[in-house]
């Protein structure tokens, strides 16, 4: 931990500051939002430390507060918690070192630990941002979230507030900054579009997973695909390979744009 | 929501985040399949904002809820403050159910 601090500058920690404030908003709303729906206080408290993946926790949330299946809301936050994977492999640098310290690190893996990473300019500190962003968000996130509890059980009538307006709103945000290229895009399209027209058939939980058949429904055909997309993979590793991130195939670009980093988009 | 489901949730997650770490140079992810993985991922973000945003049950939410999540969408696509634009969403619907629409 001494090591991280005399790294550490005074432009990560407030850069931190501002992550934390942002997703500890949405922390609130998430805790508000799930109590008021009708869980109980437990629920969102132990997915924060457990899940702590803010994305994937509206995700299930939302899924239930339907009232889908639970296995519907499992697979709904393990579809959006993929992105953990590539993300793990990205800051396996700054994770290294004796056994329960990777083990650590592994759990505040999110899209701000790993964007205050990859911009660190050599090790030390990457290694700085990633554990002082890290550490900060998992205490600000659970925090959030515990206040948000009480606000959704004090307040009776969430809907006056438009509560159940920010979680579309959140997700919404989260997605915008991914749609960069056409085809996620039309594919993103489609999967709304079915997911709205099947709810009133399907039971809760099913027309959004039911959803990602955008991925192939909007599949263009396979030469354009490829040219499109070796064009696209020399571009992110040629910038992969200027920042130096070794073991890893996911680029700045990739990670800012799964997520709305910096400016606030949440684990 | 089960205490059973969200221990798998949490497990599943977890180890998302710890394969890397711990096979650093073991795997690599084909570009193609990182692709797809990120997709899908935007794919079900707004397939899970639309939905919750016009549906309740099986039935549609009201003008309210929508119009709020509009604004925000505006709002977040021109790059304004995370913190303005869920409060942005709130706002709206609030006030619109306050002027008493449904």
């Amino acid at each position: 931990m001494r090591k991280i601090w005399r790294t550490s500058d005074p432009g990560l920690l407030r850069d931190v500051g501002l992550v934390c404030l942002a997703d500890g908003i949405v922390g609130v709303s998430f805790g508000a939002t799930a109590v008021a729906g009708g869980l109980p206080w437990w629920v969102p408290i132990a997915m924060s430390l457990l899940v702590f993946a803010g994305g994937a926790q509206f995700a299930a949330v939302g899924v239930v507060l339907a009232g889908g299946s639970p296995v519907a809301a499992v697979a709904a936050g393990a579809v959006l918690n993929t992105r953990m994977f590539p993300y793990g492999l990205a800051v396996a640098d700054v994770t290294s070192g004796p056994w329960w310290k990777r083990l650590l690190g592994a759990h505040v893996v999110t899209d701000e630990s790993v964007a205050f990473a990859l911009r660190g300019a050599d090790p030390a500190r990457r290694r700085a941002g990633f554990w002082t962003c890290g550490v900060a968000l998992f205490a600000a996130w659970n925090v959030a979230v515990l206040l948000g509890v009480l606000a959704g059980a004090a307040v009776k009538n969430t809907a006056a507030f438009g509560l159940d307006a920010t979680f579309p709103a959140v997700l919404l945000a989260l997605a915008l900054p991914t749609l960069t290229d056409r085809r996620t895009r039309e594919a993103a399209i489609c999967g709304a579009a079915a997911a709205v027209a099947l709810t009133p058939f399907l039971p809760p939980g099913l027309p959004v997973l039911a959803g990602l058949a955008g991925l192939a429904v909007c599949w263009r055909p396979r030469s354009e695909v490829a040219r499109s997309e070796s064009s696209r993979s020399e571009s992110s590793r040629s910038e992969s390979s200027r920042s130096e991130v070794p073991h890893s195939e996911v680029s700045r670009s990739e990670v800012s744009r799964s997520g709305g980093l910096g400016s606030g988009g949440l684990g | 929501m089960p205490l059973l489901a969200l221990v798998v949730l949490a497990v599943l997650t977890y180890a998302f985040r710890v394969t890397g770490p711990l096979l650093r140079d073991r795997v690599t992810v084909p570009p193609a399949a990182e692709r797809l993985l990120s997709s899908a991922a935007a794919v079900l973000l707004v397939s899970l904002a639309a939905t919750s945003a016009l549906t309740a049950g099986h039935d549609f939410a009201g003008a309210a809820r929508p119009a709020g999540v509009l604004v925000a969408g505006v709002l977040a696509a021109r790059r304004v403050p995370f913190p303005v634009v869920v409060l942005a969403a709130a706002a709206v619907t609030a006030l619109l159910r306050l002027a008493g629409l449904k």
